[in-house]
């Protein structure tokens, strides 16, 4: 089992929500991890491979597998984020002299809930959260990722948590990147359509996998004046049990 | 100036995703189809396994698309029939407008067929002075509208019964004093009647055409398939040249897989073999038996060894009905003949990348389509693929071009792209501590249009990290 975790934090949770990569390394190393942060790293190239600039996200892919290509181990707190390096870095850099670094790399690549699930075998993690939580499950990292059990599984060794299923709860809420600017209208009408279900469910708080979701969400409800707040999952696993 | 393609798509989906009512009558059906489509997957013992073996039938036969359509020819044409491989929607539309008038039809009728719409059989038989009449219930529905079909399996699902009652009364001449379903269906039914037995043409699509027996294969729910095939005296299949499949005995795993992921159903009411016309001593069918087979632009997408398995689609219409984005939107918006997750991989191959890439943009690659597409194509995948062929192209904005070539060169300097990031943040703060947020000076005013603004800290996670969280 590896004992460093090399954290990758997404461009947008680096800028804008550093509180949610704070709270990753809190829980990394509440259960004995050592935490390193390569400081070379920028972003993964999914803005510029979502929209069909391959040509522009190959050498940020490249640039990342050089920070990363040595690490034991690559945890991120995004399932959006680790989908690119794990299922799309392989096809960008098919033909890129670093090809075979880049499946290494996309191989020891996790997002947080699957290392803690899968890799280091940790279900509790400590944390006490005593709030009506619900759990809106983001679509990379339910369908290119699998982790339908994993956040759950974590969620409910929470102590004080209580889960509440919302309906459709594995439904896009509508960022989906530049998705959410290039089609504002659709977007937001989705973000509403999660609202309204977030809302019924009565949870003070809707949490996710995914910094990016979750960020439109917030969005959304924010301007609805809703009374739930969103939360990162490594959020509430990174408070502590007094 | 007329509107492009991709300004009316986002003018109608502005429109419609505001919509509260269409969004519940579409939410309400779906969610009908939902609990359907799940509990018709569970008659089924080993769905992963039957769309596996559904993918399987469909790569052999789009592999070796040549080879089985050769087969089916030849059987059909030993039968009687006749097949005429037409290369676009004008050729296909030319040969059954010709027959048409040769024969002396003055009405048609048509079975549910995707392929004629997309051709546009119709207004180009209409215009040659022949009445046609559409015969599945919805598509006779929108066609009283004149409105294209909302839905590849459900052409009217954007509609309630009280607007199909009010449309009736308007356009059937009969007293409609209901709105109950039996009631109108009944009138629907008074009128078709007519139709049928005047009819000296019948047009059907096909949902499959089986190589080794030489027949196609269709599947309907309402019974006007086969009256549309066997009361005319022709009968005359129009379909694209993908349809077809190896082996009569996959049918087996297809009709149910098919009807499964259409409408919930184990297999549809009516299932239809039909080979060619009436034999001698035969007292039912057809004189005349043609199949028209449509390839309108299908041979460029198998060239294309990437996104080849497009033609896999069995029109099932699983994905239109999982897409969050068609359930906000609805079918009309997408404004092309297939909608959906497929329409929007389908029609810029079909009708071009420039004019229909802002479809393959349409979606925020959620991936639920790929899910539960029953023969396992990547639809989200392939989207990706056309957002870079539409790049490739040149078809993007030359503004976005530039921003994305500066967006890499700060990628490649964490330097630039710290300082960038801090800037950013910065500016912001001032112009929102100003309570310019949302204004035009707001580079995030799209954003904000709909959302509160992002947090905005004053130290990235990067700063903080060499600050005071560095230390293990």
């Amino acid at each position: 089992m590896p004992q460093k975790v090399s954290l990758f934090v997404p461009c947008f949770v680096d800028q804008l929500l550093p509180e949610v990569a704070v709270d990753t390394v809190k829980v990394l190393r509440r259960i004995g991890y050592t935490v390193e942060f390569p400081e070379d790293q920028t972003c993964c190239g999914q803005p510029a491979f979502n929209t069909g600039y391959w040509n522009e996200a190959r050498p940020c892919a490249e640039h990342f597998v050089r920070v990363f290509k040595n690490a034991e181990v690559v945890v991120c707190p995004s399932g959006s984020c680790a989908t690119m390096v794990r299922n799309f870095y392989p096809e960008l850099l098919a033909s890129s002299s670093l090809r075979g670094d880049a499946i290494g790399v996309a191989g020891r690549t996790f997002e947080l809930s699957e290392f803690l699930v899968k890799v280091a075998a940790v279900y509790d993690v400590g944390a006490s959260f005593p709030h009506r939580v619900t759990y809106h499950a983001s679509c990379h990292g339910l369908r290119e990722l699998h982790l339908r059990e994993e956040p759950l599984q974590l969620l409910r060794a929470v102590r004080g948590l209580t889960l509440i299923e919302m309906a459709r709860f594995d439904e896009c809420c509508g960022f989906g990147g530049t998705f959410a600017t290039k089609f504002a209208d659709i977007s937001a009408a989705m973000g509403n359509s999660k609202a309204d279900s977030i809302g019924t469910t009565g949870a003070e708080f809707v949490t996710a996998i995914d910094p990016s979701c979750l960020m439109h969400m917030q969005g959304i409800l924010g301007k609805r004046q809703a009374p739930a707040r969103t939360i990162h999952l490594a959020s509430i696993l990174a408070q502590e049990r007094p | 100036m007329s509107q492009t393609a991709a300004q009316r798509f986002l003018q109608d989906a502005a429109e419609k995703s505001a919509d509260l009512v269409h969004r519940e009558i579409i939410r309400h059906r779906m969610e009908s189809y939902d609990a359907a489509h799940l509990k018709g997957r569970t008659r089924i013992q080993d769905w992963e396994a039957a769309r596996e073996k559904c993918q399987k039938i469909k790569r052999e036969a789009i592999d070796h698309l040549d080879h089985y359509l050769l087969q089916f020819e030849e059987k059909i044409i030993a039968r009687g029939g006749h097949v005429f491989w037409a290369a676009n929607g004008e050729e296909a539309c030319e040969y059954v407008g010709n027959l048409a008038t040769q024969r002396g039809v003055r009405t048609v009728v048509k079975s549910k067929s995707m392929v004629t719409e997309e051709i546009h059989l119709s207004p180009a038989l209409e215009k040659a002075g022949i009445k046609v009449w559409e015969t599945d219930f919805g598509e006779f529905i929108v066609q009283l509208r004149n409105e294209a079909p909302y839905h590849i399996v459900t052409p009217a699902m954007h509609l309630n019964r009280g607007q199909i009652a009010a449309l009736f009364r308007e356009k059937l001449g009969q007293e409609i004093e209901s709105d109950n379903p039996a009631y109108l269906m009944a009138a629907a039914r008074r009128k078709l009647r007519q139709a049928f037995f005047a009819a000296e043409m019948g047009i059907s699509g096909a949902n499959f055409l089986v190589a080794d027996a030489g027949v196609i294969a269709i599947s309907t729910n309402e019974g006007n398939g086969r009256l549309c095939t066997s009361v005319p005296r022709i009968h005359v299949v129009v379909t694209g040249i993908e349809k077809v499949i190896p082996r009569l005995e996959d049918l087996a795993v297809l009709w149910p897989v098919l009807a499964t992921s259409g409408t919930g159903q184990g297999i549809t009411t009516y299932s239809t073999l039909i080979g060619g016309p009436r034999r001698p001593g035969e007292a039912d069918g057809p004189e005349e038996f043609h199949v028209v087979l449509v390839d309108n632009g299908r041979s460029r997408l198998l060239a294309d060894d990437e996104q080849r398995e497009v033609l896999h689609c069995i029109r099932c219409g699983a994905c239109l009905n999982i897409c969050p984005v068609f359930r906000h939107v609805g079918g009309h918006t997408y404004g092309t003949t297939y909608p959906g997750p497929i329409g929007s991989v389908l029609t810029p191959h079909l009708n071009g990348i420039k004019e229909f890439k802002h479809l393959s943009y349409a979606s925020s690659l959620c991936g639920a389509c790929t899910s539960v597409c029953p023969v396992k194509i990547d639809l989200h995948h392939h989207l990706l693929q056309n957002r870079r062929n539409a790049t490739e192209a040149g078809a993007t904005k030359p503004s976005e071009r530039l921003m994305f070539g500066a967006w890499r060169r700060a990628m490649l300097h964490p330097w630039i792209y710290a300082a960038g990031g801090w800037s950013m943040r910065k500016a912001l703060r001032i112009l929102y501590g100003l309570g310019l947020a949302g204004s035009i000076l707001d580079p995030m005013r799209v954003w904000n249009r709909y959302r509160s603004p992002a947090p905005l800290p004053s130290k990235s996670f990067r700063a903080r990290w060499r600050r005071d969280l560095g230390s293990n």
